[in-house]
């Protein structure tokens, strides 16, 4: 019983505050995949956002990196328990890309190259909440981390960050992604622990 | 290169805690190329957020299952059907 009680209370001890219910603090950058790792070249790549009216805005790989960049230093929150406090990321704010966006809608559905998609409210994306990120710790975005850009989503359960994002759908109805539709909540805060459906 | 996949075997205790039979051993046609073959030969991403188990010919997710506490999620939309192997 001793033993159990120090063990949980180490643990704890170790992330403070700063570590959401139920997460354990994590010292490396585990990789958790879901398919295989698109190579997407950066020739060909490219990011767009949809709007409800059927108007799209693209970036090409040199219009996004000819944007305002920021370095965000973050804490990253994944659904399956670990924590990463302190990551340093480089990108272009969410709010820079949506400037020229019009929309009336709340809904944003994120794809990614590989197939994966994810949900969110459209407020989650603004203010200052998210970034499509193409660097990690002052070197280029790895491939199995999402590379060259993902989404950073930092507030939210990490499968909200999207790897390899390639757009986002801004629609009327809020429509479940691939985690979203296998279990997982359809928000995913991780201070109220929202990781599966009905929590 | 990193093998990012296990095969199908890899299914087999998280099934097998569903079905009474050995599910890797039931044979599926995968909905999006019509390959055929048992589900010991799907390639399984995992263990979390979930298993996603993929077509050896064309990727497609052909399985997901997500194991919550209290309940699992197994989505199967990827299988056109699976032939279970039964006793007469």
């Amino acid at each position: 019983m001793g033993i159990i009680s120090r063990g949980f209370r180490g643990r704890r001890t170790e992330g403070g505050d700063r570590l959401p219910p139920g997460q354990y603090l994590e010292h490396g950058f585990p990789v958790l995949s879901a398919g295989p790792t698109p190579r997407v070249p950066l020739d060909r790549w490219e990011f767009a956002i949809d709007t409800e009216t059927g108007q799209t805005h693209r970036w090409t790989w040199p219009e996004l990196t000819a944007l305002p960049a920021e370095t965000p230093t973050v804490d990253i929150h994944c659904v399956t328990k670990w924590s990463k406090f302190d990551t340093n990321w480089e990108g272009v704010s969410l709010d820079t890309l949506f400037e020229d966006v019009e929309t009336s809608v709340e809904y944003a559905q994120v794809y990614s190259y590989g197939g994966y998609t994810t949900n969110l409210p459209l407020e989650d994306l603004l203010d200052g909440k998210a970034w499509l990120a193409y660097r990690y710790d002052g070197e280029e975005l790895e491939p199995r981390h999402g590379g060259p850009v993902r989404l950073l989503v930092p507030h939210l359960y990490f499968w909200k960050s999207a790897k390899w994002v390639r757009g986002i759908r801004l629609t009327n109805e809020d429509w479940p992604g691939f985690w979203e539709t296998a279990g997982y909540h359809n928000y995913g805060d991780p201070w109220r622990e929202q990781r599966y459906e009905g929590d | 290169m990193t093998i990012e996949h296990l095969d199908g075997n890899a299914l087999a205790g998280p099934l097998g805690e569903l079905f009474t039979f050995d599910a890797t051993t039931a044979v599926g046609r995968c909905a999006h190329c019509g390959l055929t073959g048992p589900l010991a030969a799907l390639r399984v991403y995992g263990p979390g957020p979930g298993l996603v188990a993929r077509c050896p010919g064309c990727e497609e997710v052909v399985l997901r299952l997500v194991r919550g506490p209290g309940a699992a999620w197994l989505d199967l939309r990827g299988t056109v059907s699976l032939r279970i192997p039964l006793p007469d």
